[in-house]
């Protein structure tokens, strides 16, 4: 039991850290925008550049096969890369859900010319990807889908899609998405959804950022009204649309980076700087210690939980279900921590403003945005119910409408 | 990154695992529960020293397998997930760590040998009552190697042979090996939240007692010795806390309520998701105990200390709502849930309980903050 790299990882490293060594450095000393402004053009602009870089040189999807851009390499090689990369500080999430979900879906249903179109271009950050699934009355159902496609009475094969998705990131700078939708109401919900590519830039389609209640807006709303699509843009058969988004959600890239905000670090130094009775710092109170304790407990098991997945692929066995804790206990340890962090600086911590708040507001940004995080990519709820199911083999829920014609299962507003 | 039981390790385990499940199973256990005059299964205990798991650790000059930290705990596991009703813990895990970390080359060639063979059973003694002993409210005396005083609570102190004793010799504390079936020594055996494991006090009436480890040194010794047993019980703790989740899912999934498994509702699967998540963190918490165990890292302290916290954490919640999942029946004495619900107090309260390693763990962050 040990944390070493075997001797073919420890050369990889080597390898990643040399190339990164080399041209990360060039990447920021040449960039004069400010890096810290995601979804600035300037950003944006940066992340491409390094994007292709990567491409051109076997770093961009490392487990994909050579003849698709790809470096036909070992899930570990992309965890050690993925390291290095955070290491030196050059990590853009742009690309992310393309990669990571969309484009493995498209190279897995799509016919060979789509995937010559599409598949470098992406690969080497010049077009972007998102996943348009959630819709307003389908989030953890997402196999509710209303948004309707139907056959183009022109004879042309085409489709006509009309509705709604809702929570889509990145859908504001992304060029093309994966779109799930209902192309047969009439049977139950699985069988009558279909797949399409589409083009985001078609004036069909309309993005419409959410104003959340953290008060930024990284997501989106996206309306389809007569959006025209072509026949070959069909991903799988028709009615085989669950199928596919199955693979899809399969395809989730392995989590290798930690979630952002405060960390334990950051409260118990917090805690050194605030007094709770003169000249009695946080960090002496007994209460706060006990907190600290379980909360360093948590984040290191988190941690070393990963070390487990890593030690898996590095064996070359399929990681075990331990990977599937990490969201749960992230994203509620961020937000009790960062009460706790604004309940320490007291009447203080109703201040949000960075230049008065202590540590940027740290802690008030992360309080605002957690619950956000206990619901993006699967709620606390539904990932419980996956471990039940998935991991422990409980039986699934009752489901009432799995037998039902999708246009008579009950609806709410 | 190889962060993970080996195959050997793997297959010691499973070995360890048939054995208990062959020999500690729920009528092993309740036979020790049920009779106040039996301290521990006497074959059972006789079979794991003939296995040599009591030498595990042990060099191969001393008598033992001379296998390492990292298999002892993979037999600790499964030595939790049976309720074991022996006095594993208290001879391997503190009296024989506690020898290896401070006792002299005579020390460590008279005991080791003698425990790897099972031929005695050690106890450590620290407690004399509420709260944590300190070197200001220790009591026991050694004079002229004369012990006198009293130790209360001491696990096994009712079967044990010898005791490794926490007391002041001219008013600093230090270490102290007594034969308990010398002069001397007097025992009375208490009942205990957990009847599996015996308890007992024990009182010294100058009975002759040899320092182990150096003058003085006997609270750092300690601290040092719960430090490894820690990390050893947190390996039992999350085998119980395992097995907790295996009865309450089996359970689920066979009792039916309203006319389906009661496995099927989301209050009994969120439940056993919540257990599933605390085990996973005990389970990585103690793999990062038992590589700082194995090693002897400088990490040891912090390693001990959160592999203590969350492995405590997860039994006592697995153990609980097992009981939960259960029903009623989960509260009667035939069903095995009140052994594991009994078995998570006694390891939680054994070598300190969570809230002393909380304190414990926060001042090696702040030490190693300020370094």
């Amino acid at each position: 039991m040990d944390f070493n790299d075997s001797p073919e990882e420890a050369a990889y490293r080597e390898k990643a850290r040399a190339w990164l060594e080399t041209n990360a450095k060039a990447h920021k000393n040449n960039s004069s925008a400010n890096g810290r402004r995601p979804n600035s053009p300037e950003h944006m602009a940066l992340a491409k550049e390094w994007q292709a870089k990567k491409a051109d040189a076997g770093y961009a999807c490392i487990t994909w096969p050579k003849e698709w851009g790809g470096a036909g390499g070992t899930p570990i090689q992309s965890v050690i890369f993925g390291q290095e990369e955070a290491k030196v500080g050059v990590n853009y999430g742009y690309f992310t859900i393309g990669l990571g979900m969309c484009v493995p879906t498209v190279m897995a249903f799509a016919d060979d010319e789509t995937k010559k179109r599409f598949v470098r271009p992406a690969l080497r950050g010049e077009e972007i990807w998102c996943q348009l699934f959630s819709e307003p009355a389908g989030g953890s159902d997402v196999a509710a889908s209303r948004t309707r496609a139907v056959k183009a009475d022109d004879g042309s094969g085409d489709w006509i899609i009309n509705g709604q998705k809702v929570w889509t990131t990145g859908a504001q700078y992304c060029d093309y998405g994966i779109l799930l939708v209902r192309t047969d109401p009439d049977v139950p919900k699985h069988k009558g959804m279909t797949m399409f590519w589409i083009d985001m830039h078609d004036p069909a389609v309309e993005v419409r950022p959410i104003h959340q209640a953290s008060g930024g807006s990284e997501f989106n709303e996206v309306y389809f009204t007569d959006l025209r699509v072509k026949d070959s843009q069909r991903l799988g058969a028709v009615g085989d649309g669950w199928k596919v988004a199955l693979v899809t959600l399969m395809n989730e890239r392995l989590a290798v980076g930690g979630s952002s905000g405060p960390d334990y670090k950051t409260i118990m130094e917090l805690a050194r700087q605030t007094d709770v009775s003169t000249g009695t710092s946080a960090l002496k109170d007994a209460g706060f210690r006990e907190k600290l304790a379980d909360w360093y407990v948590a984040a290191e098991g988190l941690k070393l939980t990963r070390f487990r997945t890593m030690t898996a692929l590095s064996r070359g066995q399929t990681p075990g279900p331990e990977s599937s804790i990490g969201k749960i206990i992230a994203a509620n340890q961020m937000q009790e921590m960062s009460n706790y962090g604004v309940e320490l600086e007291d009447q203080y911590g109703i201040l949000v403003d960075p230049g008065e708040a202590p540590m940027q507001a740290a802690f008030q940004q992360s309080l605002l945005w957690a619950p956000g995080l206990r619901i993006a990519g699967g709620t606390d709820e539904i990932l419980k119910n996956i471990i039940a199911e998935r991991v422990l083999g409980l039986p699934g829920d009752v489901r009432v409408d799995k037998d039902v014609a999708f246009k008579d299962v009950p609806t709410g507003r | 990154m190889n962060f993970d039981y080996s195959d050997d390790q793997k297959f010691l385990k499973n070995e360890a695992r048939k054995f208990l499940d062959a020999h500690s199973d729920s009528a092993a256990v309740r036979k020790v529960l049920n009779d106040d005059a039996v301290s521990y299964d006497k074959a059972l205990w006789k079979g794991v020293a003939e296995q040599g798991w009591l030498g595990a650790a042990i060099p191969e000059e001393f008598g033992g397998l001379g296998l390492g930290h990292i298999e002892l705990c993979a037999i600790a596991e499964e030595m939790g997930r049976a309720v074991a009703p022996i006095p594993f813990a208290s001879t391997v895990y503190f009296v024989a760590e506690a020898i290896m970390l401070a006792g002299d080359d005579a020390q460590k060639k008279d005991l080791l040998p003698k425990i790897a063979a099972g031929e005695i059973i050690g106890c450590y003694a620290t407690s004399e009552g509420p709260g944590v002993v300190d070197a200001k409210s220790l009591s026991a005396k050694v004079e002229g190697g004369k012990l006198t005083g009293v130790k209360i609570p001491v696990t096994d102190g009712d079967c044990a042979d010898v005791a490794l004793v926490l007391a002041s010799e001219g008013g600093k504390p230090s270490l102290f090996l007594v034969d308990l079936n010398g002069e001397g020594v007097a025992r009375e055996t208490l009942k205990s939240l957990d009847p599996t494991r015996g308890v007992a006090k024990l009182t010294f009436t100058g009975a002759p007692a040899t320092r182990v480890g150096a003058a003085g040194e006997g609270l750092s010794i300690s601290e040092q010795v719960f430090d490894r047993a820690a990390i050893l019980l947190a390996f039992e703790q999350t085998g119980g806390a395992d097995k907790c989740l295996e009865m309450a899912k089996d359970y689920a999934m066979n009792r039916y309520a309203f006319g389906r498994v009661i496995g099927g509702y989301q209050a009994i699967k969120h439940k056993l998701a919540d257990m599933y998540v605390k085990n996973e963190v005990a389970r990585s918490n103690c793999y990062y105990g038992a590589w700082a165990l194995n090693t002897n890292a400088a990490e040891l302290p912090v390693a001990a200390s959160a592999a203590r916290i969350a492995a405590s954490e997860a039994y006592w919640f697995a153990s609980k709502e097992n009981i939960q999942t259960h029903g009623g029946m989960g509260f009667t004495w035939e069903v095995d849930c009140h052994l594991y619900y009994r078995r998570s107090r006694q390891l939680a309260l054994v070598a300190h309980a969570p809230k002393v390693w909380k304190e414990r763990l926060v001042s090696q962050l702040e030490r190693k903050n300020a370094a």
